[in-house]
């Protein structure tokens, strides 16, 4: 009886000895950010094995409040959502930089990253992948549509959706030459932008379809001609071009909304050595483009966009031009409790009759 | 010695009944109600108050809602009632052997796959370029599309199609044991079809109705999927409501607060339910 419990526990210890070396990577991240290809590659190299799950902003810092920032080693929120959740939750860990490749990353965008989302002199985020929301446009029977407010024209009256979230307000606020970025720290003068574009959605509500949740919802409706312009992410117009040549993505008049989609560490994450290995891995010219053939949007690796499909990068070029590139208005990141006042403007948007 | 051994035995059984109601339920809820009283004054700075109840009372947007769901949710019982009784005393009455098998079958077939799959299929049939639009224009009764998708009758089809099935099986299990002679009976005394059924067949039925009735209630009052995905931009349902406050607006201590008026508001109108049809919750549970 001695014996093979002996024989089992020195197995065991062995094996979790092993286990050291070669951990689980536990990835919070978007769909498409993790394809099949490039975690076979990476499992093959490194050892590690790694385990997705897909999420979105809201649900990733959920999850890791939830847990007080367990059970996930590295996450992929954007930017402008991470030092107020740390002010508020302290869900992450610091990045150190010394583990990090930093010159496998394009260094405007890696010091204006760090700069969003430093929190006590501490930086908690990298680049990983960026990209834009806008307009999804079906041109040829809503070619009229260039910026958000178009939306609600009387001419495509019935047959448009957009999300009822953040985005859609900061969108608005801009097409009506507003500028809510600049009044972020200012509440009074930010409540003022959101009273403004309240009575804009409020009168633009019989002109919507539905408010579409999800990524997948808003593709279908488009595809099947019931919507004919939508906000939505740059990808998804992208994708539907592919099917139906009609079908884009229009950068808006007003600018589109750029997003970066980052690394970050959370805070009881039981794997470092893998996921700094993951985020080095990644972050390689070659494996940056199979991730961008697959999520679709462009990474902040240096030579990243040279192995992405010559589709992909045409379409990328239709929709922006120099000028479009240069007025993306880029989220800075969310103050602490903003958040409480847009949901009681969407809250009322959504009860308005 | 024995006495003792009876009583280790009882303890054992008893554990996982006490374990179950202890840390699944009664844990949670207590945890839930301390985050509900606890109020957000800065980041991490938090004081105890009934201050989220306070906000659900002042804000029309939330009770309305809330009525709302209650109202909706009362309606789709009263309608699957209405469709599954039917449905249950055919099955349980009028078929015999195989042919009630086959028919008790088919009603739970759809059950087979999940409540997102079912509801996906209402989408497929109900939008502007779905199936009944297109029939309905391949025949010539509409001149262009029709939209039946993103309304409140869209969410009323969707949620009694997802709870028949929990009322038609306790309605047949009630009507089972329902004595055909009674019925017989009934009509060699020149009792009218109508006159039967308000005097036999639904009183003798009425825990089946009750509990099916209870059942079908909380299934849509809890129901998130289907309103989401079915209604429109004015459907709201509370259940949709309590998912924003935790995941979009951060707000746990709200949405714990939503939560348990939630709670609050199935047992009253399960309490009241019961007082109008003169029955205890023993009575009902036990026979059905």
């Amino acid at each position: 009886m001695k014996h093979p419990l002996l024989a089992s526990l020195v197995a065991t210890t062995a094996l979790t000895a092993q286990m050291a070396s070669a951990d689980t990577l536990r990835l919070l991240t978007w769909g498409g950010y993790a394809p099949e290809e490039v975690i076979a590659k990476f499992e093959e190299e490194t050892g590690h094995t790694v385990e997705v799950t897909t999420s979105n902003n809201e649900e990733m810092i959920a999850k890791l409040r939830a847990t007080n920032g367990g059970g996930f080693d590295l996450a992929q929120p954007s930017q402008d959502r991470i030092t107020s959740a740390q002010e508020e939750f302290g869900i992450y860990k610091p990045i150190d930089m010394s583990r990090v490749e930093s010159d496998l990353f394009i260094p405007s965008m890696l010091s204006a990253t760090a700069e969003n989302t430093t929190y006590e002199g501490e930086v908690y985020g990298l680049p990983h992948i960026w990209g834009t929301s806008g307009l999804v446009v079906n041109t040829a029977e809503a070619g009229e549509v260039t910026d958000y407010t178009d939306l609600c024209d009387d001419a495509v009256a019935g047959k448009v959706s957009y999300r009822l979230k953040r985005p859609t307000l900061i969108g608005f606020a801009y097409s009506m030459g507003l500028d809510p970025f600049a009044a972020y720290g200012d509440t009074e003068a930010y409540q003022g932008i959101l009273d403004k574009v309240e009575e804009a959605l409020t009168a633009c509500k019989p002109n919507v379809k539905t408010y579409w949740d999800g990524g997948d919802e808003i593709k279908n409706l488009l595809r099947s001609g019931e919507v004919v312009a939508a906000m939505a992410w740059d990808t998804g117009g992208w994708q539907l071009n592919a099917d139906n040549p009609d079908i884009t993505f229009v950068a808006p008049e007003a600018g589109a909304l750029g997003w970066i989609d980052t690394f970050v560490l959370p805070a009881r994450g039981r794997a470092d050595d893998a996921a700094y290995d993951w985020i080095n891995f990644v972050m390689r010219p070659e494996i940056a483009a199979m991730i961008t053939n697959s999520a679709g949007n462009f990474t902040a690796a240096v030579g990243g966009d040279a192995g992405v499909d010559a589709d992909l990068k045409a379409r990328y070029q239709g929709s922006f031009d120099q000028a479009a590139i240069d007025n993306i208005k880029w989220y800075p990141p969310v103050p602490a409790g903003l958040e409480a006042l847009e949901g009681e403007t969407l809250d009322r948007i959504n009860a308005a009759n | 010695m024995a006495s003792d051994t009876s009583k280790l035995g009882f303890y054992l059984l008893l554990a996982p009944i006490l374990l179950w109601l202890t840390l699944l339920i009664l844990l949670p809820h207590i945890g839930l109600f301390v985050v509900s009283i606890s109020e957000k004054v800065g980041p991490r700075d938090y004081e105890t108050g009934f201050g989220n109840y306070a906000a659900f009372f002042t804000e029309p947007l939330y009770w309305r809602t809330f009525a709302r769901t209650a109202i909706m949710s009362i309606l789709a019982t009263a309608l699957t009632l209405l469709l599954g009784f039917p449905i249950a005393y055919y099955i349980a009455k009028i078929t015999k052997g195989r042919t009630k098998t086959t028919l008790f079958l088919m009603c739970m077939i759809p059950f087979w796959v999940s409540e997102l799959v079912r509801t996906f299929g209402w989408m497929i049939l109900l939008r502007e370029t779905g199936v009944f639009s297109q029939v309905l224009q391949w025949a010539g009764l509409v001149s262009g599309p029709v939209e039946m998708l993103y309304n409140d009758a869209a969410i009323m089809v969707g949620l009694v199609y997802t709870s028949i099935l929990f009322m038609v099986v306790p309605l047949v299990t009630t009507l089972d044991s329902l004595d055909d002679s009674l019925i017989e009976a009934g009509y060699d005394l020149g009792g009218t079809t109508s006159a039967i059924l308000r005097e036999i067949v639904i009183p003798h039925a009425m825990p089946g109705i009750v509990s099916g009735c209870i059942v079908v209630f909380m299934l849509s009052l809890g129901n998130y999927l289907t309103p989401i995905l079915l209604g429109g931009k004015d459907s709201l349902w509370f259940t949709g409501m309590i998912y924003t406050q935790f995941i979009t607006r951060f707000n746990w201590e709200l949405g714990s607060a939503f939560g348990f008026l939630l709670l609050a508001l199935s047992s009253l109108v399960v309490f009241f339910g019961l007082r109008l049809s003169g029955r205890s919750l023993a009575e009902t549970m036990g026979r059905s």
